[in-house]
């Protein structure tokens, strides 16, 4: 155990006592009408000094891929080539308006299209849009272009089947879109239960949402049985693209007859996570698809990029203007980087890290399923719960002791006591090695210890039920509240 | 570098291989102890049937070639910085303290992720609060989540909160409205299968049409939108009546949240929802991505509300601390029946907004406010006394944008500026089809006198 986290009493920014240092005053007389008047405004006035120290003082108690491994399952957290950040910051990303004329666009709009052709390309998919903001913007998208769809051939679908091991996006973004959500469980095989697909297929079904490889890492073997049930049913078949890094190279969803496909492109290509966000969440779709897309589409004539509105069968928007441009120009950069080949190197490391720190830990820990997982595995810590009394989040926290993130945890809910590991392609063996050892250490180690850890974080457990008894959420809520509680 | 002058020889000395690959080679040590040769026989499960051999994309590149690949490929844009922007409409020019993007540099922010694991994460989850906190704070209301996509998300996360509050069909809206906010709308009611509703405004002060309201108030409304400034940058002051008219329904408003500073906050005058894009404070423009949707309600709605929340707490020493808390309304743990989908949000972006409002502070945004509405005051007077040009169009109290009639098509306007180096405003018909000789001009407190002249003396030359 070598790790410490750095461990201030830091003050809220509200707490800080200081002097604004910032140089435009003004005292100009505007005249806002009288009812509509502001007359105070309470944010803290600080010195830019401070406000930095603040904020580099709070970014020490925090923990990025920068830190060390961050093997998040499903979230895939690869360490990010820093040269895209130099471009997503450029002058001609930042200070370009969206709505600017085309002819002093061009460059954003190259970059849009040629983006998309790639996506294109990586996953066998006809056309895409960069229009979604996230994974599951892009899920929400894919449900209003199955709708779309359906409606245009008068087709009444009110159904959207979702196997049990799929992220909690997929449900919540089909009811969204005012689907009816049917999950199916999966089989002994941990596989997508062909028998209980076809009793729930029906003619009320929009689209059945497929993760492949699914959340357990297991590649779906009979991909191709069921993409030809959900087409004879006369339904879409859905991509979830969070787990796109396992497969580059190797397969693609038009190979496996998806019809619609979302990018998670914060995780397959390379852009930094930031906290929870921004990420981009382009969709792809089959040529039959495409009349419905979101408005704009990107096209060239002669060298020269236009947007196109008038489109007669679009959805309309799923959000304002183009996308999450700056994140796209990281993606874009990335693949440009890696090339074919590069990709496909990509995911095989990936996965062959995966199995490598798979069979590591597998004699210590319960390992449902088949032996061969990809991008991720899942493990389980029952037996640790019933013999000793340590469960997954003792697990979890007793890594961050160890100065490494924990996986996800109780995720997917099929796997009792679940710890779902995903450790990446830029990890190497001498950090999954030492990753490996930790889980190993904690399986035979103090179960006192372990159970009251984490105690090297800048604070020890947190009580959740205490924030969601109290609901603390801002520094309103707090002053009203204060006198009663020290914090 | 070549013992030539000539710029073309001397390039091919350059080593264009150079440059940081992050994905190492296959480790064969992993190969061995797996028992295996290649790590293609990691993919024997993949069906031969639907593999493939490659992907059509061209060969790798250096970190070198990317960059300049990129540099090259972008630098057709044309940027604010070039030319003076007087384009507005949601997403502003605005001057961003150096500063904020030190602090979203940082990895320890910049390469973590939704904080999970909260004893690791306090400095994200901390500043979370924190942003939680301002815009609060800003908005005058008691709950703010850690952040929607956009503002047009945001309007249509909080038409089904609205639904979700009072279980009925119809959603009020201004007619003057982006039309892409009303597209995304349509597209997010599109579950509940809601229906939108437009009211009209008042044709000489571009206020909200209080008695087009009434009218269009039925048994069948479950929310009702107002915006503050609103589409032609007027700061409505009809907005303060409608919780005492309509008690009942809820009342969202959308804000840009630099006015705030010196218009009176929502959550005075009864606002359930208070929405807006968070652009306006300290974030690039981007290109329009990404942005950052803020969202706030008051406290008795907070269990129906969309997205993230952080609050405080107590770690097991007794010591304050922060997690995510209400997680039952979210995915990953509520599924199908959660109140959003919402997973990856826009949480570095709601940093910088923390970071930017901490630097400028109560002082310097309402400075910031003052300067760009006094800057469209004084260049809608100045178009005005031009020929050719009726400005401002409507007659209420701008905040930093304006509708300009012109006799020019505003299309063919634009084009004719962007000759004179000048990013020209935006043209309305496209959100209101009747103003179709007419464009919305913005100022911030980038545009300096000198190019406020600029755009006078193009307009003047344009109209001629």
């Amino acid at each position: 155990m070598s790790y410490r986290q750095a461990r201030y009493d830091e003050p809220l920014i509200f707490e800080l006592i200081g002097e604004n240092d910032f140089c435009l005053m003004s005292e100009d007389e505007v005249n806002v009408p009288e009812s509509m008047r502001r007359e105070t405004l309470c944010l803290p006035d600080l010195s830019e000094r401070e406000v930095v120290r603040h904020y580099v003082n709070l970014s020490q108690m925090n923990f990025g891929v920068d830190n060390g491994i961050y093997p998040l399952g499903s979230c895939t957290m690869k360490y990010n080539p820093k040269y895209a950040d130099l471009l997503s910051s450029l002058p001609t990303v930042r200070s370009v308006h969206p709505c600017q004329d085309e002819d002093s666009l061009q460059g954003a709009l190259q970059l849009m299209f040629e983006l998309e052709k790639c996506l294109c390309a990586i996953s066998g998919m006809d056309a895409v849009t960069l229009q979604p903001a996230a994974g599951a913007h892009g899920e929400f998208t894919g449900m209003l272009l199955t709708k779309a769809y359906h409606s245009a051939n008068n087709q009444q679908r009110d159904e959207v089947i979702v196997p049990d091991s799929a992220h909690g996006t997929n449900p919540a973004s089909a009811a969204m879109a005012g689907y009816t959500v049917v999950e199916v469980p999966s089989g002994p095989d941990g596989c997508v239960d062909l028998e209980a697909l076809k009793a729930s297929l029906s003619e009320r079904t929009a689209a059945v949402m497929v993760t492949n490889p699914n959340t357990l890492g297991l590649f779906e073997k009979d991909i191709g049985t069921l993409a030809e049930m959900v087409h004879e049913a006369g339904a879409l078949l859905y991509y979830d693209g969070a787990n796109l890094n396992a497969i580059m190279g190797m397969t693609t969803p038009g190979m496996m007859d998806f019809d619609i496909v979302h990018f998670n492109l914060h995780k397959t290509f390379a852009t930094p996570h930031g906290g929870g966000g921004p990420g981009a969440g382009p969709v792809g779709v089959r040529k039959f698809l495409e009349p419905f897309l979101p408005v704009p589409r990107i096209v060239s004539e002669e060298g020269k990029y236009a947007l196109e509105f008038d489109r007669i069968d679009s959805i309309g928007k799923v959000r304002s203007l183009y996308g999450n441009f700056a994140v796209l120009v990281r993606a874009y950069a990335y693949i440009l980087a890696k090339g074919g080949d590069g990709l496909k190197e990509v995911s095989q490391k990936a996965v062959l890290n995966s199995n490598y720190l798979k069979s590591r830990v597998a004699g210590t820990y319960e390992m449902p399923f088949a032996e061969l997982r990809k991008h991720e595995f899942v493990i389980s810590a029952r037996r640790l719960a019933k013999e000793k009394g340590i469960h997954a989040t003792d697990i979890a926290k007793a890594l961050l002791d160890r100065g490494f993130m924990a996986p996800t945890i109780y995720f997917p809910s099929l796997v009792e006591e679940a710890l779902m590991i995903e450790p990446t392609e830029t990890e190497s063996k001498e950090t999954l090695d030492k990753y490996a050892q930790a889980l190993l250490d904690i399986a035979n180690g103090d179960p006192e210890d372990i159970k009251s850890a984490p105690h090297n974080t800048a604070v020890g457990r947190v009580d959740e039920v205490y924030a969601a008894k109290e609901l603390i959420l801002s520094w309103r809520i707090y002053q009203r509240k204060n006198g009663k509680g020290s914090l | 570098m070549a013992d030539t002058d000539d710029p073309a020889k001397q390039t091919i000395y350059w080593d264009t291989g150079l440059g940081v690959d992050v994905t190492m080679s296959l480790d064969h040590r992993m190969l061995e102890e797996l028992g295996i040769k290649s790590a293609e026989e990691l993919f024997s499960d993949i069906p031969e049937k639907v593999r493939i051999e490659g992907m059509l994309l061209p060969q790798g590149k250096s970190e070198m070639e990317v960059i300049r690949t990129v540099q090259d490929m972008l630098s057709k844009n044309l940027t604010a910085e070039q030319a003076p922007c007087f384009l507005g409409g949601g997403i502003y020019h605005h001057f961003i303290p150096s500063a904020v993007s030190t602090i979203t540099s940082r990895s320890e922010f910049l390469t973590s992720y939704t904080p999970y694991q909260a004893e690791i994460s306090q400095g994200m989850l901390q500043s979370m609060f924190e942003y939680q906190s301002m815009i609060s704070e800003l908005t005058a209301m008691d709950v703010v989540n850690s952040s929607n996509y956009d503002w047009s998300t945001a309007l249509g996360e909080a038409a089904t909160m609205c639904h979700r509050i009072l279980p009925k069909k119809t959603f009020l809206v201004p007619e003057a409205m982006n039309w892409e906010k009303r597209s995304v709308l349509r597209n997010y009611v599109s579950g509940p299968e809601l229906n939108i509703v437009e009211y009209s405004y008042d044709p000489y002060t571009g206020e909200a049409d209080l008695e087009d309201i009434r009218q269009k108030m039925t048994q069948d409304v479950c929310g009702l939108y107002i915006e503050v400034p609103n589409l032609f940058g007027i700061i409505d002051s009809r907005a303060p009546l409608l919780k005492k008219e309509f008690p009942e329904v809820p009342l969202v408003v959308g804000v840009n949240p630099l006015s705030l500073a010196l218009v009176r906050p929502p959550g005075e005058y009864g606002a359930d929802i208070v929405i807006g894009e968070g652009q306006s404070l300290g974030l690039p423009m981007n290109v329009g991505g990404p942005l950052l949707g803020l969202f706030a309600c008051t406290l008795e709605h907070v269990r129906k509300m969309p997205g993230r929340l952080i609050g405080l707490t107590k770690d097991n020493a007794g010591r304050r601390a922060f997690c995510m808390t209400l997680q039952t309304r979210e995915q990953h743990i509520r599924r199908s029946k959660a109140t959003s989908n919402i997973c990856t949000n826009e949480a570095l972006l709601a940093i910088a907004v923390s970071a930017y409002l901490g630097m400028v502070g109560s002082k310097g945004l309402r400075a910031l406010a003052r300067i760009n509405m006094r800057n469209a005051q004084s260049l809608m007077q100045r178009i005005d006394e031009l020929d050719g040009f009726a400005s401002p169009f409507f007659n209420g109290a701008h905040f930093n944008e304006f509708v300009v009639k012109t006799t020019v098509r505003p299309e063919k306007l634009n084009k004719l500026l962007l000759r004179h180096g000048i990013i020209g405003g935006m043209p309305m018909h496209k959100h209101v089809p009747r103003l179709n000789d007419h464009v919305l001009l913005t100022t911030t407190e980038m545009n300096s006198a000198e190019d406020i002249d600029r755009l006078i003396a193009a307009l003047k030359e344009v109209v001629q």
